[in-house]
């Protein structure tokens, strides 16, 4: 066997075995204790209901997709902006890192329940503005580190090749932040997606994934509830993807050169 | 020699505290501005709302969808329902410090679960192939929906009579975001260690578990440090999306829908219970910032940026 | 009896696969019992592996090997060897005491007896008034003269050494090459050194085993002899001059393209 088929093997294998696993001893479990479907739908009937719904599914994927995909570029851009512009003047950095570290700490998504008020009630503006403030952060947080914490040794040779800030820039801080970029990127992907929807649980446009949920589990209508869930899954799931094969296009040089690790 | 390293020492901590001091100064500074562009908006702003390009993009500036900072103080002063007794600060506080304790519980089990889980990953490559992907997975899952799942599993759970409380079903909300960072980042600490470490232990004929516990736990700390914020914060917002989904009483997630369902009356009170959950994350950040400044008391520092 | 007796070891890595490395080949040596033997070779010639063979961090592929009179496994679950190695390894949250005591504690020595051997090891590498300090506190030297200590706690009648001094300036090293000498003096202690540094090998050693890659073997077993103790004024000896030329001819002789690489020839 090749050493790329084999290697192929050896990532996919363990997964797929734990994962049918999983799913055989739920079903099972369902089946052996006759457990009641508001209690724990078995797998097979979530399944069903999934292809059934299929394109309500579909539907309202559409709807906190959107949400989260607006808010994940919108808030990278302004993140990488802003970290530009921290990187620059110093002051404002020491005025800015401290808000974000602190609200790091914070559960924002709590201020969706402010921001439905101040947009009308079929707004999804509230939801977009809540995931791009999110993504808007960790983007922020990592490019202004990766632009800052650059070895000293290749600012001295620019300075001794007297050169610009604006080249320093150009040159070193900038391709020196670009992994820090996809690190954040791949943190913010899937963040993008879950803050759509607990953004859809405080009331307003009842479109999404999140709020189909919340409605179908409180009709106790759980495989319904939990086909939506498979479909949200799978949402966070494609997010996530792109954002690892953007890393793998924009970092050439394969996984050893963007992981440090041994073992 | 002795009495330089020790100033050399001291005088690393003095700067370290002034340079937190001057954090948390510059904190309190970037607040202000917050609210005085919050006032600036208001007093410029559409009062309803407006458009760019367009899009309705622009928020309503009235006061009663962006209520002056001024009020939204002044509102904790007041009583929270009118005619009652209780004033609203201490009804925040009291929601917020019932939601601190339960993200407290839900830290403390996912950190566990999570240490645990990198422990069986670090010792056999193959749970770490098997698992991790399903670890990161489980964090897409929306926990609206494990929520009255945990809820309708602990109602049917009794142990030599003791009952399943409902407040424990948000703690272990918490705990299920909160293993998650712990367990990456435990991770990859316990396989950070030098191999030239590991070869001095495997000379002095060291099992696995001594290893473990000599050599690849101490040095995975700088490693966990970090993701134990991730974890707090991450318990904190289990707790308090739980609340919501479960109408937990008591607890500040519940106080704040509570209250925004009364926005249109008294658009002030959202605020109060939203900046309750501020200080509920800050509180528990600023908790695990004394833990992690006691793991690493005796670590070399790290040269600032 | 010989404290490390090796026989036709020879050790290959990815063995039958395309990219098979023969690192060492029929290497026979004898060792014995109190003697410095220094291993000096350019990269790749498999002075390392040797060292981990002796100390059963690898097995070999073929061949024989013997310490202590027992099987080189025995004598690690024995812990009848110290090592040190070029980077300290010390445990940066240990303090320097502690460290010294890592060793004994996996033996499950008790803490009185621990802390009396780390006590003793101190005063021999003298460095008494840090035992309560970090690793990270003190300088390059002083660490290695704690990872020395700690090597020697179990008092070993056998010392591995990979490069211990590599990392540290001109100065330094040349200290320690003397304080190194002084502690297995009076000790008694086998030493099998491997080092880059032909002077150094000169300096410290009874024999010096040349070696050359590719596949690793031993070229030559140069004899050192100086008269008397070895000291600092042991650098101006005439002796001394003759053991660095003949140990850089030998180097020399190795079939090597062009130059020979990684040797310092000061």
């Amino acid at each position: 066997m090749s050493s790329r088929s084999s290697s192929l093997v050896r990532t996919v294998l363990p997964p797929a075995v734990f994962g049918v696993a999983f799913i055989a001893i739920w079903e099972l479990a369902v089946k052996a204790f006759n457990l009641k479907p508001y209690f724990l739908a078995p797998p097979s009937k979530i399944w069903q209901k999934f292809t059934e719904n299929i394109d309500l599914v579909w539907g309202a994927a559409k709807v906190s997709g959107t949400n989260a995909l607006i808010g994940l570029l919108l808030g990278a851009f302004l993140g990488m902006a802003m970290s530009f512009i921290l990187s620059r003047f110093k002051f404002l950095n020491n005025l800015i890192t401290p808000l974000a570290i602190a609200l790091n700490a914070i559960p924002i998504f709590v201020l969706v329940a402010v921001l439905n008020n101040m947009f009308a009630i079929t707004s999804e503006v509230p939801r977009r503005i809540m995931v791009t403030l999110v993504v808007y952060f960790i983007v922020l947080v990592n490019v202004a580190k990766g632009l800052t914490q650059v070895s000293p040794t290749h600012v001295e040779l620019m300075k001794s090749y007297a050169a610009s800030d604006t080249q320093i820039l150009r040159k070193v801080r900038i391709p020196n932040a670009v992994p820090y970029l996809f690190t954040a990127l791949k943190i913010s992907a899937p963040a993008s997606v879950i803050t759509a929807f607990v953004s859809e649980y405080f009331g307003g446009s009842q479109n999404g994934l999140g709020s189909r949920i919340t409605s179908n589990i409180a009709n106790s209508k759980n495989a319904v509830a939990w086909g939506y869930v498979l479909g949200a899954c799978l949402l966070g799931l494609t997010f996530y993807v792109i954002s690892s094969l953007l890393e793998g296009v924009a970092t050439p040089g394969g996984r050893a050169k963007r992981t440090k690790e041994g073992r | 020699m002795t009495i330089v390293m020790t100033t050399v020492m001291t005088t690393q901590k003095t700067s370290e505290t002034a340079r937190r001091i001057r954090r948390a100064v510059l904190f309190v500074v970037s607040l202000l501005a917050v609210a005085v562009a919050w006032e600036l908006y208001k007093a410029v702003g559409p009062e309803a709302g407006g458009k760019i390009f367009g899009w309705k993009l622009l928020p309503r500036s009235n006061n009663n969808a962006m209520p002056h900072v001024w009020d939204m103080l002044m509102r904790y002063n007041r009583p929270e329902l009118r005619g009652s007794d209780r004033k609203i600060w201490s009804v925040v506080l009291a929601g917020a410090w019932f939601s601190f304790r339960l993200a407290l519980v839900g830290f403390a089990i996912g950190s566990t679960l999570g240490l645990g889980l990198s422990i069986l990953m670090a010792r056999f490559k193959f749970a770490e192939r098997g698992i991790l992907p399903y670890l990161v997975l489980s964090q897409t899952v929306p926990l609206i929906a494990l929520a009255p799942l945990v809820v309708s599993w602990g109602g049917k759970l009794s142990i030599a009579g003791w009952t399943w409380p409902r407040w424990m079903s948000a703690a272990v909300l918490g705990a299920f975001l909160a293993f998650f960072p712990v367990a990456v980042g435990a991770l990859k600490g316990l396989t950070s260690a030098p191999s030239a470490s590991l070869e001095l232990m495997d000379s002095y004929a060291a099992s696995w578990w001594q290893t473990l516990r000599k050599l690849r736990f101490p040095a995975a700390i700088p490693f966990i440090v970090p993701s134990l914020k991730l974890a707090a914060s991450a318990s904190v917002i289990g707790v308090v999306v739980a609340e919501i989904s479960t109408g937990l009483k008591g607890g500040i997630g519940r106080l704040i829908i509570e209250y925004a369902r009364e926005a249109t009356g008294d658009p002030a009170k959202v605020f109060t219970a939203v900046f309750g959950a501020a200080a509920l994350g800050l509180a528990m950040s600023g908790f695990v910032t004394l833990a992690d400044m006691y793991m690493m008391r005796n670590r070399p520092k790290e040269a600032s940026a | 009896m010989s404290a490390v007796e090796i026989t036709n070891i020879s050790k290959a890595f990815n063995l039958g696969s395309s990219n098979q490395v023969d690192a060492l080949t029929d290497i026979n040596l004898s060792i014995a019992s109190g003697e410095f033997v220094s291993l000096i070779g350019p990269s790749g010639c498999g002075k390392s592996t040797l060292l981990r063979l002796i100390a059963n961090l690898i097995e070999p592929t073929s061949g024989e090997l013997v310490v202590n009179g027992k099987s080189a496994k025995q004598a690690r679950l024995d812990q009848d060897y110290g090592m040190a190695f070029q980077q300290s390894g010390l445990f940066e949250w240990r303090t320097v005491a502690k460290n010294i005591e890592l060793p004994l504690e996996l033996k499950g020595w008790d803490k009185a007896k621990r802390q009396a051997r780390a006590t003793e090891m101190l005063e021999l590498v003298k460095l008494s008034d840090f035992a309560n300090h970090y690793p990270w506190q003190l300088s390059g030297g002083m660490q290695q003269r704690v990872a020395i200590a700690r090597a020697l706690a179990v008092h070993p009648s056998l010392l591995l050494m990979d490069e211990p001094f590599g990392a540290l300036d001109e100065m330094t090293r040349e200290h320690m090459q003397s304080e190194l000498l002084s502690i297995c003096r009076a000790s008694g202690t086998t030493v099998v050194f491997v080092t880059h540094s032909i002077p150094e090998a000169v300096y410290l050693s009874n024999r010096v085993v040349v070696m050359s890659p590719r596949p690793g073997r031993v070229t030559e077993i140069v004899d050192v002899s100086i008269e008397g103790e070895r000291n600092d004024a042991t650098r101006d000896n005439s002796a001394f001059f003759k053991g660095i030329t003949s140990v850089r001819e030998a180097l020399r002789g190795v079939e090597m393209s062009d130059h020979v690489r990684g040797i310092e020839d000061r």
